[in-house]
């Protein structure tokens, strides 16, 4: 994993974004109050379980929700300006040529009666003035980049004729048709065999490697950001719970449920009579207790025996360098002293 | 290859799969005459001895999900046995079905769209007794109640609706509805790749438990290694409607034998950021079973293939390590 340097100024600024569902049963609060940055050339992991907001999230950066959904509050500042000021029409150029996405069923997002030459082709007419002919090349160019055999005929193949892992290579080529600043890989791999998953893992190695847009993956899977992400959030019913880089993530977890999420995964070669378990379900996001969200399935409220667990939300605070979590564990608060003190504090933990 | 042979002596399999077959006839035409079969299994053996789990594992089109369903006859095979304690079970009459079902149930991987939405779980549970004639009312009840706190359910569970549950309580009452008739035998076809991970790994602790406590006998249908490393005793790997390898999961995860087992574990992702990984690098797609290469249908694909023998000669499954089963004309060279 390559890690690039995050001194620059940030390319994608998200503060305090919350969408809300306003639903029959009441309000549901599917993101509230996510805070990222994304620098240039970065690759950001978003990782959680269903309902967790990790897509709603990124469908929110696009401005993609739909009602009953609303961005409430916040800001999504793209190199200085903030995307939910801007009107319908410039959101619309922005889509594709600054940020561009790509989702996990790659058939369903290209449109069946068009080749998939014709919709690159499509992509560059909108949003730039060039000639068919060029278009056309180009579009073989990108499909030959993303390591599609044969792209000059394969361009002019419609979506059916295409494999999974084929037209997730497709949809790649479309995404990144413009240079987009920004691409979110929503699942990306997620439907795709397991050899055919490492390709398009591979792809997007070398796409890391070799192109200046930065990525925000978004996946329930810990192998897929360990192979990717320079930086991840682990999010858990709408909030960030921690955040840091992803090899100061897997080497020392901080929230109880990123331990918990990484002691449940069966890991190959690697056999345990029984696996952790993180009791119970996810909460419902309507009428959610007060105190943090985890607390009713968090094993070290109960071994800590922390009774702010259940009252106080806690914050999300840099525990150690560029290392943030979001749990009562570490964090001081009027009359709680957190249990586990800050890396700073303590010489003796690496 | 006799099939007969894979069978470790000694040991007598409870359920014992022999040159299973099966075809799906492509129509063509103006008269819909058949012009091709895609075989979807073609030539599968293996034995599932009691109180082990066989993991069967693949991508999708290999047949794994057809294997397990002709096991239970959801499927009607079209050529081979399926020996259940001995007994042909391609050969039992309608009778003789009902009662092998008692001893062999299924658990789908949706829990979704595999519980009917306007029964309330318990009669969901129940019906099975009921199709059975065993107990009356009371009694099935309380055999319903009995089985939903085996799986980690409450007794007011029974009386709700499978749209009040989440998916992991769902495969639970996928698992108390297989477990209701006491069974010796289940199949569980891809149980919790629809389930979050945290709910995947309850649910994986729940089938070990019970295994344990009931001396169930497994096939575990799924496409994730990690997932069929933990749970099975055994492994079997399927490529395109054929066995590639099988061996005791120790020996297949410590030494694959057959180049497409090691391409599919190099291809699960790193569990490490930090991890060095050698990844082997398939080429293309799986190719179409309507339409399967000459000679080993890996070869196309094959890193290690020779030209002129591979495309031309099938191989077929060998022994070449204890229990540990190939089918590669070139698997010395990865002892």
């Amino acid at each position: 994993m390559s890690t690039k340097k995050t001194t620059t100024q940030p390319l994608l600024d998200v503060q305090n974004l919350k969408t809300y569902f306003y639903t029959d049963d009441g309000v549901l609060t599917a993101v509230d109050g996510v805070d990222f940055q994304v620098a240039p050339r970065q690759v950001f992991g978003l990782v959680g379980e269903s309902g967790c907001g990790k897509s709603v999230t990124s469908l929110s950066l696009m401005r993609l929700v739909d009602t009953p959904g609303k961005i409430v509050d916040g800001q999504v500042l793209l190199q200085g300006e903030n995307l939910l000021d801007k009107t319908p029409a410039e959101m619309t150029k922005v889509r594709g040529s600054q940020i561009s996405m790509i989702f996990q069923q790659p058939k369903s997002s290209l449109n069946p009666v068009f080749t998939i030459g014709d919709q690159i082709v499509e992509v560059f007419k909108i949003h730039e003035t060039i000639s068919e002919k060029d278009a056309r090349q180009q579009a073989v160019e990108l499909l030959r980049r993303v390591g599609i055999p044969d792209p000059e005929r394969k361009a002019q193949a419609y979506p059916h004729e295409l494999s999974g892992g084929q037209a997730q290579r497709v949809m790649i080529a479309m995404a990144l048709a413009l240079k987009p600043r920004l691409l979110i890989a929503d699942e990306p791999t997620t439907a795709l065999d397991a050899t055919i998953q490492a390709q398009i893992l591979d792809l997007m190695q070398d796409l890391r490697d070799t192109t200046d847009t930065a990525v925000i993956l978004i996946t329930h899977d810990l192998g897929v950001i360990a192979e990717l992400a320079d930086r991840v959030a682990v999010m858990y019913a709408g909030k960030i719970v921690e955040e840091g880089d992803t090899t100061a993530l897997f080497d020392k977890p901080l929230h109880p449920y990123t331990q918990g999420l990484m002691g449940s995964i069966p890991v190959l070669g690697d056999t345990k009579e029984r696996l952790e378990v993180i009791p119970g379900n996810v909460p419902s996001l309507i009428n959610l207790q007060p105190g943090c969200r985890f607390a009713s399935r968090c094993g070290a409220r109960v071994e800590h025996n922390l009774e702010i667990c259940t009252q106080v939300e806690p914050d999300l605070i840099e525990f150690d360098a560029g290392h943030k979590v979001r749990c009562w564990l570490y964090q001081e608060h009027a009359g709680h002293t957190p249990p586990l003190k800050a890396f700073a504090d303590k010489k003796d933990r690496k | 290859m006799s099939a007969k042979s894979q069978t470790s002596p000694g040991r007598s399999p409870l359920i014992e799969v022999r040159n299973l077959k099966k075809y799906y006839p492509v129509r063509g035409g103006l008269l819909r005459r058949k012009v091709a079969d895609v075989k979807a299994v073609d030539d599968v053996s293996f034995a599932i001895y009691p109180g082990e789990t066989l993991g069967l594992v693949g991508e999708s089109g290999c047949g794994k999900t057809t294997v397990s369903k002709t096991m239970l006859r959801l499927e009607e095979a079209t050529a081979g046995h399926i020996f259940f304690e001995g007994e042909d079970v391609l050969a039992a009459d309608a009778a003789g079905m009902k009662n092998l079902r008692r001893n062999m149930q299924i658990v789908f991987q949706d829990p979704y769209s595999s519980l009917d939405p306007r029964l309330p779980v318990g009669e969901s549970i129940a019906e099975a007794l009921v199709v059975h004639g065993i107990g009356d009312p009371q009694e099935r009840f309380e055999r319903v109640l009995a089985v939903l706190r085996k799986v980690g359910l409450e007794d007011y569970h029974a009386t709700r609706y499978p749209h009040q549950f989440s998916g992991g309580q769902r495969q639970r009452i996928g698992i108390a509805r297989a477990l209701i008739l006491d069974p010796k035998f289940i199949v569980l076809d891809e149980p919790v790749s629809a389930l979050d991970v945290s709910i995947q790994a309850q649910v994986l602790n729940l089938l070990s438990d019970l295994q344990q406590e009931l001396g169930l006998t497994y096939l575990f249908v799924a496409h994730n290694l990690a997932v069929v490393e933990h749970i099975s005793h055994r492994v079997a790997v399927m490529y395109l409607g054929r066995v590639a390898e099988i061996a005791p999961r120790k020996a297949l995860f410590k030494k694959p034998l057959h180049p497409y087992t090691q391409a599919l574990m190099s291809a699960v992702p790193k569990k490490h950021p930090a991890e060095k990984k050698e990844r082997i690098l398939l080429t293309g797609d799986v190719p179409s079973p309507l339409n399967p290469p000459t000679g080993c249908r890996f070869h196309p694909r094959c890193p290690v293939a020779r030209m002129g023998h591979c495309d031309v000669e099938e191989p077929q499954l060998r022994q070449l390590e204890p229990e540990h089963w190939v089918a590669c004309h070139y698997a010395e060279d990865f002892i």
